[in-house]
This record gives structure tokens, C-alpha cells and sequence, in this order.
């Protein structure tokens, strides 16, 4: 009984965050305004972290919330909200799209129910797959995490930071100029300034002025 | 049915409760703060401040509570009504929300969830749409021009508060707002907590407390000189007092937030014997004031930053020097074997 | 689980952590000293790139492991790597006189080619489908920056942006096909994959068809090609080159090895895509190239069709078909590096020209630059006894001993066609009037020239030392 209704509860939860999840990924692409598609899109996010929360990934849940949310969707907002593009002309042309688009959809779809099939028919592959994960009663998952992150996956840890590292090499190099005549705040300059070099005082004589 | 009861229905009723409780104490909490504020800062410039409703004027805030409910909310013509309204609640709740996680006193919190501080993390990452979603549907050039601002500057400063709480972490082994409190416990009292050995993070902390809550002196998002009110120009009455109430809970969760993780939280400053017979809340609330009171002399004392400065501070100072930290304390943790089992 | 790391597990990665951390070193050292620095960087970058050669030559012979796995260095790898950096030291060598010519001497340019070139060496080293992905965005992600590195030319900054977003697409698909096998066989690792893929499965093979598209795209073979005449034309000529030779041989490395290594089981299911890739790639590049003026979109088609050829060895499947892609990919390698830097030497009142007529008559007025340009385009149309020859003749080999007869003949066929615009090249060379003299060649090119060009003509002389390496390589590799 006790097992019954906490599987009640714990489905309505799945059902309402991953209904609101794909309700708003829907929203995201057909919604008329770029700012209610991004305002969406968070909405997913957050759903989605709820997601996590249930599966008892609360690490996943937040790091979700602090980076996508806090951050990417922030940026996202900012030059949504800067650009002043016109997205209802450009969706008018995206609409003749729309038949390849779904039969992209339609393929991804069927493959994807593949995948899923096979595993209810092919049972023998979950005795494959590697079992990393510490039973969630001995560790929480956090800890879980930075058990193996940092030993057996520190290689793909440090190439996923040297691939950020170009990609910031890259917008770096892309966009930045340096403009000769603008004009700077050079911090050490100011403060190595003194009275020294700052003033002259200079003794004037009436009715000559300087020269 | 009886465990539908007890345990679904009692649980969610005394966890409302709880809420209800925390909220009513928090708001009455935040009015006096915002006087304290007046009164701090009006003391620094030789002013009285509020002194008009009741004694000392302690009720001004009560009274500047009942004027904006009065008033009439306006809307202008050409704001996006839906995303204008919802901006001041997004703020207010946010804000709110994060006090779901923060110990008041041992075992006094709503939620003790293993992730507490990344909670607080995240909630108080979701602070800037209140006002970015505010500038962009007050549909005028001011309230933009903070909006992007404000998610710059809190951007900014988020990763630093980010390094600063990785520091901290190192040295607990948890990201329990309790546990990171009961690390600090230990014979010496206040020379146990975190503010000691983490001195640099703390400061940098606190300086990006400031910046993270838009307070003075980074308040460039509502710099009065050059955007008026910033992203609540167009806002009045309810819709502005919910922003204003939204960010001084945000003040105070940065406050006790600082007070957790390096004033030693409900802890006795020195644990003998008439310091430990005061009750942890007290200390708490003691210490949240402490931080306040920094929080209202900045405003009072420093000059506003210029918006260079302020992205200079940011990336190219505190950012190096938290990473910096980071390293170090990992290494000292590391090789002095006082790193948390 | 206790999961522990030993700093020993670092040694087989050595000269990846070199390259990476020399190229963070640099871009200290540039964004502090700014374009002071630019000449010390890139003859800095050159030599790390050696190093990094020096460290694989002198890290001992046997097959290594690291991180579970992940990372696998073994002969194959080690020829391959040796390859992928001689491609980029050369690359890089060839670009110095350019980039101070165009006054596009900036310091992030020799960092981002060291960061790709450590991302070519973890892909070729790849043991799983994570390392793989890694490897290779790092590799493509400085390679599309680069592309568009002359951001003031809209050519340039077309050429990044359409590699940019199809190699993105190309990225997903990667990646969707990766999944799929993960899902299928519960492991990225590249042996459990083959031994979960012994019996099958529609779902694998969808994997397969999806990860191997990713691939194509990579190394640039039909159907997946559309980008690579653009971005030929559109990069600078020095990037061309670098774009021409080691990430070629990065991307073939990789399509062997999970070809060999994760799916031995299902050989004739991937059999099939290769020849029908090979096959397409090697028509296109012989038919699509006749028609071309630019050399640089010449160079383009003929690096599909190259592609071709060398997967045509891969198409056999067999040991024989792997040594013979290693021969080719290194004699390709030497090839394209000479052919650019003789397209880097056309100029003319201090600017490039890319057009073919602009070599006419090149016979008279350099005769030196010349004939080396005749050998490598005879080389590069298979002509005996030139190298390019023996690269093709082994790859053939492997397919007919392999059985697949059709294919071989097709090879051939292609290989006539494609002699057809090489010969026009020297036709224009040697028999049209003459053009107005080029500048004179700076030396590195002169030297890289040389070499390739000896290289090429002197192969036949004693083939041995690359073939038998090359043998040794894939011997490890099964």
C-alpha cells in the first residue's frame, strides 16, 4: 500500500514535470516572439532538472539550473533581446522546410524506437553495460561523480576543458580588434602617476603670460 | 488511507507551515532591514533618516508597505503586459525561495538537502530574468539598457561567488549548508570559521555579494544619475514593491549565505559557558545583521563603480585570484592531509 | 568502487600533454607580449610539434593503454601520429612567409594549430567513442576557426562558417550514431563493442551507417564532400594545406580504426558502405575536378578523390588493405604538402594569384619549380615509377587479393580519368605561353619542395623503410 502510493505520487510528479518539459519544448519552437521561445526554453530546462530530481540526480538537477539556466539561457536572452531580427519573416520561409523536416523527424523517431525495441527484445544487453555507478545508498550521487571524474574519466575531463579553451581561443580571435584611438583606463599608469610628473608649477610673470 | 495521511498530508502541512513561518519572521525581517538601511546611511551623512511613523519612525516601512498596495498599478501602453507582471513575482519568489534551504539554527530548515548550497547557487542564479524579464517588457530605453546590464554584471560575478564556494567546499567534504556549519565548530569559536583561513575569499566574497544584489557600489543597474531607477523606471506601486521586497531577500540571503559558510553560522563565537546558553538563532541573526551592516556602510561610504571598472574587477581580479585560491587551498588540503575524509 | 589513477597512465600521453601545454604556455606568453611575440610562436610551435614527434619515436614500442582504455598507443597509432605532425610542423613551416606577407601574423594561429594537432593525435589514439568525440571536436574546432582566421576576407569567413555549421551537423550525426551503438551494445569502449556486435543487429548497423557518415564528412569523402571546394578556395593557402594534409590523416586513422577495432564482427555490413564511399569519392574527384580553374578547388576534388583511393584499402578489410592505406596516406601526405607549397609560391606583385592559367609557361620562367611541380602532379595521377604510384598500386592490390575485382577496376578507371586534369596542368606548364615570372620562392618552400619532391621521384629507389613501418603499423592494429 505504502509502495503503491508513493509510486502514485512519484508518477504524477514524472508525469507533471515532463509533461510541462514537452509542452514548453513545443512552445519554444512555435511560439511568435524569440523572447517567449527563449523564456520557454527555460521553462524546459527547469522541468528537466526536475526530471533529474526525481531520478535522485539532484547534482545533475542543479548543475543543470546553474549552467544552462543561469547562465547559457541568460546569453541566449541578451542577444535575443539585442537583435533586432525579424523572426516571424524567417520562420514564413522555414515553413517550406517543414515536409523534410519532419520526415528528418519522422526517421530519427523510428530509429529511436529501435533502439528502445531492441532493448525489450534484446534483454542481454544490459548485462553489458558497465555498471559505474556506486549503489545510491553507499554514496550520494555527488560524491558518486567526483569518484570517477577525476580518476577514470580525468582524460576526457581535461579534453572537454582544452576544447572550451579553443572555443574561447576562437571567439577571441574572431571578434576582438584592437581599435588604436581609443581611449583607455590603464590602471598602473594612474596609480604610478605622482605629483612629480603630474604638475609643473610654474612661477608667472604679470603681463607676460607663458610662453 | 491512513498513510495517505501521515504520509503525504501531515508531512506537506507542517512543511507549509514551516514555510508560512519563516515567511511572515523573513518579512518583518526584511521591513526592519530596510529601515536599518535608512538609518545607516543617513547616520553616515549626518542625516536623521526616518523618524516620522512611530517611535523612531520603526513603522516607516509598514507605512510605505500600506502606500504602494494603495496605489494604483500602471501599466504602460506599449509594455508587454503578461512578462511586466511577471517580472516583480519571479524576483519575489526566487528570492524566497532560496531561505527553503538556509539553517537558522541546528536543524531549524525547511529542507536539509544534500546539494543545499548549489541550490542556493542556482536559485540565486535565476535572479537576474526577474529584472531582465522586467527591463524588456517595460518596453523603454532605461529599463533595457539596465537589463543588459544587470545580466552582465551578475554573470560576472556569479563565477567568482562560484570559486568561492568551491573553496569552501574543499574544506568541508559537503555541500550541506548544516554540515559546512558543523565544520566550522571547534574549540577556538570564531577562530574556527572560515573567515580566517579563507580571509581573501571571504572579502572577495563579499565584494561580489554586492555586485550579485545590484547594491551600491555596483549598482549600476539602477544608477540613479544616468538610468533613474533603472529596470523600474515604468514600475509602481504593488509590482514595484514586490522588486524592491525581492531584492533585499536576496540582500538577506547573501547575508546569511556568508554568515554559513564563514561567520560559523549558529555557532557561538567562543563556546563557553554564557556564549553557548544563548540559543543558535540568535548568533544567526546576529551575524546576518553583521553582514548587513557591511552591506549598508559600502553604500553609505564608496562611490559608485563605472561599468568598465566594474567588468574589470570582475574578470580580471577576482576571477584569477579565486581560481588561484581554488588551487591552493585543494593543494594545502591535499598535502597537509587536512583534507575532509 | 574506489576508482584510482596512476600518474604511469600518463606516459603514453605524453606527447599530447606536451602540445597542450606548450600551446597554453604560448598563448600566455602571446597575450602578454601581444604580436611581438608572433615570430618566436611559431617557430615555438614548430618545435614543439617535433618534440612531440621525438617523444613518440622515443616511448617504448609496445602497445600501451591509458584511462581504461580510452587512449591506446600502439605502432599504428605511432605512424599515424608521426604522420599528422609532419603534416602540421610542415603546414606551419609553409606559413610563416605568408602570414608575414599578409600581415596576418597573429599568435593565436600557431597556438590553434598545436591545439588541433593534439586534438588529431588523441583522435588517432582514441579507444572509445568518448576519446573519439573529443579528439575530434578539438581537431575540428580550431580547424573551422582557423578557416576564417582572415576575418576581414568574406571569403575566409564563409569558408569558416560553412565548416563550421555542416561540420557541426556532421558532429550530430557522429554523435547520434554513437549513441545508437551505445545503446545497442552497452559499451563505447572499442573491444567490448566488438564483442557485444558478434551477433548483429538492425539497430547496430543504423549506428554504423550514422557513425561512418560523421566520418566521411571528416576526411571529406562522397556524399559527405560539399564543404571541401569552398573551403579550399575560401581559407588562406597555408590553411588550405594544413587542412590538406593532417587532419586527412587524423580523420582515415580514426575511420580505421573503429572499422577494425570495434567492428570485426560485422565486416561485410561496413564493407559495403566503404566501397560504395570509395567508389563515389574517386569517380567524383576524377570527373569534378576536369571542369575547375581555381587550383585550389583542383586540390579540393582531388583530395576526394585521394580519399577514394585510400579507402579502398580499407574497403578490403584486410591487413594488407590497411598497410596499403598507411603507405598512401603517408605518400599523400608528402604529396599535397609539395603541390601547396608550389600553390603557395604563385605571386605576383604581392599578391596571391590561384588561378590554373596563371602557371602558363611556368617551364620557362622557373624551371626548377617547374619540373618538381611535374613530378608531384604525375605522382598524384599515379604515373610509375613516381610514388603516388605504389600508393595506389598497394591499395589495389589489398582490394583485388580481397576479391573485390570491380572495385579495383573502377579505381583504375578513375585514376585514368583523373590523370586527365593533372596533364593539363603540365600541359599549361610546358606548352603555353609564357605568364609573367613569380616572385621568388621564400625558402622554406623551396625546402619543403625538395623534399616532397625527391621524396616522390625517389620512392621507387628503396620503398622499404615506409612499407615495412607502415606493416608493422598494421599488424598492431588487429
Amino acid at each position: 500500500m505504502r509502495g503503491a502510493l508513493h509510486m502514485i505520487v512519484y508518477a504524477l510528479f514524472f508525469y507533471l514535470f515532463a509533461g510541462v518539459c514537452i509542452a514548453s519544448a513545443i512552445m519554444v519552437v512555435a511560439s511568435r516572439n524569440p523572447v517567449y521561445s527563449v523564456l520557454f526554453l527555460i521553462l524546459a530546462f527547469v522541468n528537466a532538472s526536475g526530471l533529474f530530481m526525481l531520478m535522485g540526480a539532484e547534482f545533475l538537477a542543479m548543475i543543470l539550473v546553474v549552467v544552462y539556466v543561469g547562465a547559457v539561457a541568460v546569453l541566449f536572452l541578451f542577444v535575443v533581446m539585442m537583435l533586432d531580427v525579424d523572426f516571424a519573416e524567417l520562420r514564413q520561409g522555414a515553413l517550406q522546410y517543414l515536409p523534410i523536416g519532419t520526415l528528418v523527424g519522422i526517421v530519427l523517431l523510428a530509429e529511436l524506437l529501435l533502439v528502445v525495441g531492441a532493448w525489450a527484445i534484446a534483454p542481454h544487453v544490459a548485462d553489458v553495460i558497465a555498471a559505474p555507478i556506486p549503489p545510491f545508498y553507499s554514496v550520494s550521487n555527488t560524491e558518486a561523480l567526483g569518484q570517477v571524474l577525476y580518476t577514470r574519466y580525468v582524460y576526457f575531463f581535461q579534453v572537454a576543458g582544452v576544447i572550451l579553451l579553443v572555443a574561447m581561443i576562437g571567439a577571441i580571435v574572431l571578434t576582438l580588434r584592437h581599435k588604436p584611438n581609443i581611449k583607455r583606463q590603464d590602471v598602473s599608469q594612474q596609480v604610478a602617476r605622482t605629483k612629480a610628473d603630474a604638475i609643473e608649477v610654474v612661477k608667472v610673470k604679470s603681463g607676460q603670460g607663458l610662453s | 488511507m491512513l498513510e495517505f495521511w501521515t504520509d503525504y498530508v501531515w508531512p506537506v502541512l507542517v512543511v507549509l507551515a514551516q514555510s508560512v513561518l519563516l515567511l511572515v519572521i523573513l518579512l518583518i525581517a526584511v521591513a526592519y532591514i530596510i529601515y536599518a538601511d535608512r538609518k545607516i546611511w543617513a547616520a553616515v551623512q549626518l542625516r536623521r533618516g526616518p523618524n516620522v511613523v512611530g517611535p523612531w519612525g520603526l513603522l516607516q516601512s509598514f507605512a510605505d508597505l500600506l502606500k504602494f498596495v494603495l496605489k494604483e498599478p500602471v501599466i504602460p501602453s506599449g509594455a508587454n503586459k503578461g512578462l511586466f507582471l511577471l517580472a516583480p513575482f519571479v524576483t519575489c519568489v526566487l528570492a524566497l525561495a532560496a531561505w527553503a534551504v538556509i539553517p537558522v539554527n541546528e536543524g531549524w530548515v525547511i529542507a536539509n538537502i544534500n546539494v543545499g548550497i548549489l541550490y542556493i547557487f542556482a536559485i540565486s542564479s535565476l535572479g537576474v530574468y526577474g529584472i531582465i524579464m522586467a527591463g524588456w517588457a517595460s518596453n523603454s530605453k532605461y529599463p533595457f539598457l539596465a537589463a543588459l546590464r544587470s545580466a552582465a554584471q551578475m554573470v560576472s560575478y556569479e563565477v567568482s561567488i562560484g570559486f568561492v564556494i568551491v573553496t569552501v567546499l574543499l574544506c568541508v567534504g559537503s555541500l550541506n549548508l548544516s554540515e559546512i556549519v558543523d565544520a566550522q565548530d571547534g574549540k577556538y569559536g570564531m577562530f574556527n570559521w572560515f573567515w580566517l583561513p579563507l580571509l581573501p575569499m571571504f572579502v572577495i566574497f563579499f565584494v561580489s555579494a554586492l555586485a550579485e544584489t545590484n547594491r551600491p557600489p555596483f549598482d549600476l543597474v539602477e544608477a540613479e544619475s544616468e538610468l533613474v531607477a533603472g529596470f523600474m523606471v515604468e514600475y509602481g506601486s504593488t509590482p514595484y514593491m514586490m522588486l524592491m521586497l525581492g531584492e533585499y531577500v536576496a540582500i538577506a540571503t547573501m547575508c546569511a549565505l556568508g554568515t554559513i559558510m564563514f561567520l560559523g553560522g549558529w555557532l557561538a563565537p567562543f563556546p563557553v559557558a554564557p556564549f553557548t546558553w544563548v540559543p543558535g538563532v540568535i548568533w544567526f541573526t546576529l551575524k546576518c545583521l553583521f553582514m548587513f551592516f557591511l552591506f549598508a556602510m559600502a553604500k553609505a561610504i564608496v562611490p559608485r563603480y563605472r561599468y568598465d571598472q566594474l567588468m574589470r574587477l570582475g574578470w580580471k581580479v577576482f576571477l584569477p585570484i579565486s581560481l588561484a585560491m581554488v588551487v591552493i587551498v585543494a593543494g594545502v588540503l591535499q598535502f597537509t592531509g587536512l583534507a575532509p575524509k | 568502487m574506489s576508482e584510482t589513477f596512476a600518474v604511469r597512465e600518463l606516459v603514453p600521453v605524453l606527447p599530447e600533454i606536451v602540445l597542450v601545454l606548450g600551446a597554453m604556455t604560448l598563448l600566455m606568453v602571446g597575450a602578454f607580449r601581444g604580436e611581438r611575440a608572433v615570430a618566436s610562436i611559431n617557430w615555438m610551435a614548430i618545435l614543439l610539434l617535433i618534440a612531440a614527434g621525438a617523444i613518440i619515436v622515443l616511448l617504448p614500442a609496445e602497445r600501451m593503454e591509458s584511462f581504461g582504455g580510452s587512449f591506446v598507443l600502439e605502432s599504428y597509432a605511432r605512424f599515424l601520429k608521426l604522420l599528422a605532425l609532419i603534416g602540421s610542423a610542415t603546414a606551419m613551416l609553409m606559413s610563416l612567409d605568408y602570414l608575414e606577407r599578409e600581415q596576418q601574423n597573429r599568435f593565436e594561429y600557431p597556438i590553434l594549430i598545436l591545439l588541433s594537432t593534439a586534438g588529431m593525435l588523441m583522435l588517432i589514439s582514441a579507444g572509445d567513442l568518448i576519446a573519439l568525440y573529443l579528439g575530434l571536436e578539438l581537431m575540428s574546432l580550431s580547424l573551422y576557426v582557423v578557416a576564417a582566421i582572415n576575418r576581414d576576407s568574406v571569403r575566409s569567413t564563409e569558408a569558416g562558417l560553412k565548416y563550421f555549421v555542416l561540420g557541426a551537423l556532421s558532429s550530430g550525426m557522429l554523435l547520434y550514431g554513437a549513441s545508437l551503438i551505445y545503446g545497442f551494445t552497452g559499451s563505447v569502449n572499442f573491444a567490448a563493442i566488438a564483442k557485444a556486435s558478434a551477433n548483429g543487429g538492425i539497430g547496430l548497423v543504423f549506428g554504423l551507417v550514422f557513425l561512418f557518415a560523421g566520418f566521411c564528412f571528416k576526411v571529406s569523402a562522397v556524399p559527405f564532400h560539399m564543404w571541401t571546394p569552398d573551403v579550399y578556395e575560401g581559407a588562406p593557402t597555408p590553411i588550405t594545406a594544413f587542412f590538406a594534409a593532417a587532419p586527412k590523416v587524423a580523420g582515415i586513422a580514426m575511420f580505421m580504426r573503429v572499422a577494425i577495432d570495434a567492428f570485426p564482427n560485422i565486416v561485410p555490413q561496413w564493407q559495403q558502405i566503404v566501397i560504395f564511399v570509395a567508389i563515389a569519392s574517386m569517380l567524383l574527384g576524377a570527373f569534378a575536378a576536369i571542369g575547375q580553374r581555381n587550383i585550389k578547388r583542383l586540390m579540393a576534388y582531388s583530395s576526394i578523390g585521394h580519399m577514394g583511393f585510400a579507402l579502398v584499402g580499407l574497403a578490403a578489410g584486410t591487413m594488407q588493405g590497411v598497410q596499403g592505406v598507411l603507405v598512401y596516406m603517408a605518400i599523400y601526405v608528402a604529396m599535397t604538402l609539395g603541390t601547396f607549397a608550389c600553390i603557395l609560391s604563385m605571386r605576383r606583385d604581392g599578391k596571391m594569384v590561384e588561378e590554373i592559367s596563371d602557371l602558363a609557361g611556368l617551364a620557362r620562367t622557373n624551371p626548377a619549380m617547374a619540373f618538381f611541380l611535374a613530378m608531384l602532379l604525375f605522382s598524384l595521377a599515379g604515373i610509375p615509377p613516381l610514388a603516388g604510384f605504389f600508393a595506389k598500386f598497394y591499395v589495389f592490390l589489398a582490394a583485388i587479393q580481397a576479391g573485390l575485382f570491380t572495385l579495383a577496376v573502377i579505381g583504375v578507371l578513375a585514376s585514368v580519368v583523373g590523370a586527365y586534369y593533372y596533364l593539363m596542368i603540365i600541359k599549361i606548364m610546358y606548352f603555353d605561353e609564357a605568364a609573367r615570372p613569380f616572385e621568388p620562392m621564400p625558402y622554406q618552400l623551396k625546402a619543403v619542395l625538395a623534399v616532397s619532391g625527391l621524396f616522390n621521384v625517389l620512392f621507387f629507389v628503396y620503398p622499404r623503410p615506409l612499407v615495412e613501418a607502415a606493416s608493422a603499423a598494421a599488424k598492431s592494429l588487429f
